[in-house]
């Protein structure tokens, strides 16, 4: 029997020729990742093992990127044990303030990840890569400090779910569209336990950070990975930028999936996640005018904070001014984002428009800190979770949408169909 | 490896967010996490729960960030094991490295009561609500997985 590209990466890092859904395996591992809220608890799990050294010092990541710039004297204190620790084993990719970006738009633009490339990292959101052709999936921070010290991990090896993306979306969808549309459709735990694989003639029309962000909400169907094939679009991407030998795999014409969705791309309408679930999604169709009032919008994030999000919400922002009594905050997710905003005059079209631009930090998307919601607060958000008290108050609420759809609200001060602008 | 304790029941997608809120991540001390545990869905849980006490909810326990805070703050606020329809797939593994006993059993999750006293034994899998007198059987973990629990975690496991 076939296996798909998940299957194939396990399989070549276990150094076996095949594997199968179910079996345990042991394989050895690309990088290792870690943030400065995870990387804390794996410290001290690596120093309880008595360990006294890394596996490898070029293959571990530490990104100083959650509560950062660091918001108070406790943040202060994680990121300089994670600092000394990186110190004393020479950790070759230790990003901290003036270098780092949030991890998962880190990575592939520093080419640390790439095609094959087999990644933990202990955030949720490492599922990111697989936009790349990588396998790469979220652990704890015990697995993490293991990964550290041994270079290697146990996976249960999954069972897919074939997405067949067919025909050319309209220019308004995004990524998160086409996400939050297939979170939507199969649930929160739709592809629990299971890889997400994209395939179909509509890739054409994704743009490697449109794949970034579908990849990296993969987690939020319950998936243990979301992987694309590598065509023309992932190569241009890697070309002088990936620091590894890129490994393409293709899934076998008899790969065998438990389930099988195709998405028509061209008849998707901008789509946004209710609370308190991403699964809530509703198009913007079914949402009235004037029916969901906003206090605050958040452009940014792993899921959204990239060069091509920041681009479409200018295109909104552009000579246009953020409502009264709206707070529209923008984190370009890398200082190499921020940089090329500032190129392309993108700062001059937020601040202008009245929108605050932060330095790149996960900050309000996980409630840490530069954006957090007051009681009865409700934000339109490009994050990617609108679970209880996430970005603030337990009685806050977080619509999940796309950087068109929030900087259309931000200037409506309701959630807005940017088509109607 | 028995537990036995007063059940504290949860409903679907019971989130790592609402286990151990992220403004509370700036520390990895067990007792201060363990003194926030599920604050922003049972404001109570704290006040309530003693040691050996059972938590039990429906369907995706512990879904979202990797956290492994949460199924700390779980086990250092006293509960003696999680009975949950289906586990999110990383608290899964987070709960087994740390050494939180879990069990996955559809029909307890959805029968057992708050405040039910519950009886399980992690040989055999059999699940027991003493207050009722129903009996339900979960999948045993291996003993390799067993050991690692009882151990008080992986790293513990393969350092003793």
């Amino acid at each position: 029997m076939g296996m798909t590209m998940s299957q194939k990466i396990l399989a070549a890092h276990a150094g076996l020729a095949s594997v199968k859904a179910g079996q345990l395996i042991e394989a050895k591992l690309d990088m290792v990742l870690g943030n400065d809220i995870t990387s804390p608890v794996a410290i001290n799990v690596f120093h309880d093992s008595k360990a006294n050294a890394v596996f490898d010092r070029t293959k571990i990541a530490m990104v100083m990127d959650h509560f950062t710039p660091n918001k108070d004297i406790k943040a202060a204190e994680q990121c300089k044990q994670v600092r000394e620790f990186a110190n004393q084993y020479d950790i070759l990719n230790f990003f901290d303030v003036g270098q780092m970006g949030i991890e998962h738009s880190l990575l592939p633009e520093k080419g640390l990840v790439g095609p094959g490339t087999l990644c933990i990292g202990a955030d949720s959101h490492t599922c990111t890569y697989g936009a790349l052709g990588a396998f790469s999936t979220g652990v704890g921070s015990t697995d993490m400090a293991a990964g550290m010290i041994s270079g290697k991990t146990w996976f249960k090896v999954p069972s897919a779910i074939k997405f067949n993306l067919i025909n050319k979306p309209a220019s308004c969808i995004s990524g998160k569209d086409i996400i939050l549309h297939i979170i939507g459709k199969i649930g929160v735990d739709g592809a629990l336990y299971r890889s997400m694989e994209f395939f179909g003639d509509g890739l054409q029309y994704l743009s490697i950070d449109d794949r970034l962000c579908i990849a990296n909400m993969a987690i939020e169907a319950g998936a243990k990975n979301g992987i694309f094939p590598v065509d023309d679009i992932t190569r241009a991407y890697i070309k002088d930028r990936f620091q590894g030998t890129p490994v393409e795999y293709t899934a076998d014409e008899d790969a065998e999936y438990d389930e099988e969705y195709t998405i028509d791309l061209s008849a998707l309408v901008p789509t946004v996640a209710f609370p308190h679930l991403p699964e809530n999604a509703r198009t913007v169709d079914e949402i009235g005018a004037e029916e969901v009032r906003i206090d605050q919008a958040v452009i940014g994030s792993c899921t959204n904070g990239r060069i091509s999000d920041l681009r479409a919400a200018a295109d909104i922002l552009r000579g246009r001014k953020v409502a009264k009594g709206v707070r529209c905050i923008i984190i370009p997710s890398t200082q190499s984002v921020y940089l090329q905003a500032m190129h392309e005059g993108l700062m001059d079209i937020f601040i202008e428009a009245g929108a605050v631009v932060s330095t790149p930090t996960c900050g309000p998307c996980l409630g840490g800190h530069m954006g957090i919601l007051a009681k009865g607060e409700r934000a339109i958000s490009t994050t990617n979770r609108n679970f209880v008290g996430r970005m603030g108050h337990v009685e806050s609420e977080v619509y999940l949408a796309s950087p068109a759809v929030a900087a259309a609200s931000a200037v409506t001060g309701y959630i807005t169909d940017p088509r109607k602008l | 490896m028995k537990a036995q304790g007063i059940v504290h029941k949860y409903g679907d997608n019971v989130d790592t967010d609402v286990i151990i809120p992220a403004r509370y991540l700036n520390t990895s001390s067990h007792q201060e996490l363990a003194q926030h545990c599920m604050e922003d869905i049972d404001i109570n849980f704290t006040k309530n729960v003693k040691t050996g006490d059972i938590m039990v909810a429906e369907k995706n326990f512990g879904c979202g960030s990797s956290r492994e805070h949460a199924p700390i703050a779980i086990k250092a606020s006293g509960i003696s094991c999680v009975i949950a329809s289906t586990f999110a797939r990383i608290f899964y593994r987070n709960a087994i490295n740390i050494g939180l006993p879990i069990l996955e059993c559809d029909a307890a999750a959805k029968d057992i009561k708050a405040g039910d006293e519950v009886a399980v034994d992690f040989d055999t899998g059999v699940i027991t609500d003493i207050t009722t007198g129903k009996t339900y059987q979960a999948e045993p973990f291996p003993p390799f997985i067993q050991e690692i629990i009882a151990d008080g975690g992986l790293i513990r496991h393969v350092t003793k």
